[in-house]
């Protein structure tokens, strides 16, 4: 395991139109480690994968993968390094009108020379991975949720990113599925020396596997560590978070007007 | 009520302006796949599958609707003509609708509803579900792998499809005409023989139906692409694809009457 840096994200500000989402994240993730990002639902996420992926531009700041500013690269540039970089979609985003088999195998097929015998084999060992070697021939619409999105995170390590993305492994898989995704995660990791950036909110199996946590809430990097400092952590957030407390700093409503007001109630209280 | 017509004097304004931006937007994204075509013809594959759903699917509807139209065409091609005692001219009338205007004009219009919505439908749901985003963080470019293959599928088929109306009508007019009425066979088809001329009619046809071609793909292709990616979205641009591409079928209809059949 090296520790050289293969991400690095700078004063990263990013605004919908003029809602801002990001406001000045600070990361680094090195060769080898596996970095869990948590937050709120819609903390934004979604939207840092996104930036570190090139898929939207900063309004401010960088992200740079090795070495380079990703927002700066020119579309050929941009596309290399994606050949680097895998991304688990939120919702899986298998291609719909290709087979499980053919949706694992399309990078192999895109990007590769491989003889088909080789990507055949290639393929059914990702599969075999994930529990779905004999869901092969199936169609992406005959699986359940939880089938989907083994199978798109077996896509997306088909070729063995230096730097995975998942957002959210976890959802809507049972227990047994679930850590042993987890475990294949950091086995991958290990393995491969990649770096994996995981999106989740499962904080129990996440800080089992991880090596670092980053927790993101109204915009900005709220509190980070090793899971044993998490775990210890007397910050009211962390420990709001970690135990999954209702009341805390951690808002539970997107921002809205009183509710009192939007049910009209205002002037029955007066 | 001076207000109330700033107003809509405004709207119209802006409508004009959103809708000559669209087009530009439109004629980018027309480029973009030509420019982006490359790998369509260098994995033909790609393409040939694409012909499978927009071409071969759509060839019932053509066989069929083709039979109909002909064997009404006869009907009222044959009562018009008996008044002038020219009932054997049946058959030049028949092949010279079809093969100037119906043929490519029709099979275009049942081609925007049958083949144009579900490229819109396929490519708008690919991009609301996310696969288009997906596609390109595995560095594959959409637009060189989705869209092209069905902009070419859908290019090449057309022409095809409008021959096989136009066989088709004509057949429909044969069994009309010659078995039921019984009009003699062989008036029927040396008349049609000696009046289609293979360059002014058929030639014409051809290119019309190729022009019809590129314009309901490249219609259905960025309606697809720019749809917003929610249900109401690619509904929308469903509807749009075949409204769209009925019009500009009609009015690119007319222009090119004019220019191939007053020109020479
Ligand atoms: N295309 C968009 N246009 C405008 N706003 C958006 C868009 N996508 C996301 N947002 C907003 O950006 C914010 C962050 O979204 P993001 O998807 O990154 O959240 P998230 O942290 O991944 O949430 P979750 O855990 O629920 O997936 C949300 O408040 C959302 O409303
Ligand atoms: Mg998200």
């Amino acid at each position: 395991m090296t520790s050289e840096t293969l991400v690095e994200i700078s004063d990263l500000n990013f605004s919908y139109d003029a809602r801002p989402i990001l406001k000045g994240i600070n990361m680094t993730m090195k060769r080898g480690q596996l970095i869990a990002i948590m937050g709120g639902s819609g903390s934004g996420k979604t939207t840092l994968l996104r930036l570190i992926g090139g898929e939207v531009m900063p309004t401010s700041g960088y992200a740079k993968v090795s070495g380079q500013i990703v927002h700066e690269l020119d579309r050929d540039a941009l596309f290399e390094i994606r050949r680097k970089m895998g991304m688990l979609f939120q919702f899986g985003a298998l291609f719909t009108d290709l087979s499980v088999f053919d949706n694992v195998a399309f990078q192999m097929r895109e990007h590769t020379d491989l003889p088909e015998s080789m990507i055949r084999d290639l393929v059914l060992m990702k599969l075999h991975a994930v529990g779905l070697r004999g869901a092969h021939h199936l169609m992406p619409a005959e699986l359940s949720g939880g089938m989907a999105r083994r199978v798109a995170l077996a896509r997306s390590i088909a070729l063995d990113p230096m730097l995975m993305m998942y957002d959210e492994p976890f959802t809507g898989l049972d227990p047994i599925s679930l850590s042993v995704i987890g475990s294949l995660i950091r086995r991958m990791t290990d393995t491969l020396g990649m770096t994996s950036v995981i999106v989740t909110h499962d904080v129990q199996e996440s800080l089992k596997i991880v090596d670092y946590v980053y927790f993101i809430a109204d915009g900005v990097i709220a509190a980070h560590g090793t899971p044993a400092e998490v775990r210890n952590s007397v910050a009211p957030f962390v420990h709001q978070f970690v135990h999954g407390e209702v009341d805390g700093p951690v808002p539970f409503h997107y921002p809205a007007q009183s509710y009192h007001r939007d049910l009209n109630l205002e002037k029955a209280l007066v | 009520m001076f207000k109330h017509l700033a107003a809509s004097i405004r709207g119209v304004g802006h409508r004009t302006i959103e809708g000559i931006w669209q087009l530009g937007h439109a004629t980018r994204f027309f480029l973009l796949v030509l420019l982006k075509s490359g790998t369509s013809f260098r994995r033909f594959g790609l393409v040939i599958r694409e012909l499978y759903y927009v071409g071969v699917l759509s060839l019932i509807i053509i066989v069929v609707s083709g039979l109909f139209v002909g064997m009404v065409l006869g009907l009222q091609g044959y009562e018009t003509l008996q008044k002038y005692g020219s009932e054997s001219a049946v058959g030049t009338l028949v092949a010279l609708s079809l093969v100037r205007e119906l043929g490519p004009v029709v099979a275009a219009l049942l081609f925007a509803s049958r083949a144009g919505s579900a490229i819109t439908a396929e490519i708008g749901l690919m991009k609301a579900t996310e696969q288009l985003a997906a596609m390109g963080m595995m560095a594959v470019d959409p637009v060189a792998r989705v869209v092209a293959p069905r902009f070419w599928a859908g290019v090449i088929s057309m022409p095809f499809l409008a021959a096989i109306f136009s066989v088709m009508g004509v057949l429909g007019g044969y069994l009309v005409a010659v078995v039921f009425i019984g009009v003699d066979a062989g008036s029927f088809w040396s008349q049609m023989q000696s009046n289609v001329d293979f360059r002014i009619d058929i030639l014409n046809g051809f290119i019309k139906s190729c022009f019809f071609g590129v314009a309901v793909t490249a219609i259905a292709v960025f309606e697809g692409y720019d749809s917003p990616p929610t249900a109401e979205g690619v509904s929308g641009a469903t509807t749009r694809t075949v409204v769209t591409s009925s019009l500009v079928i009609l009015g690119l209809d007319f222009i090119l009457t004019a220019f191939m059949f007053r020109g020479i």
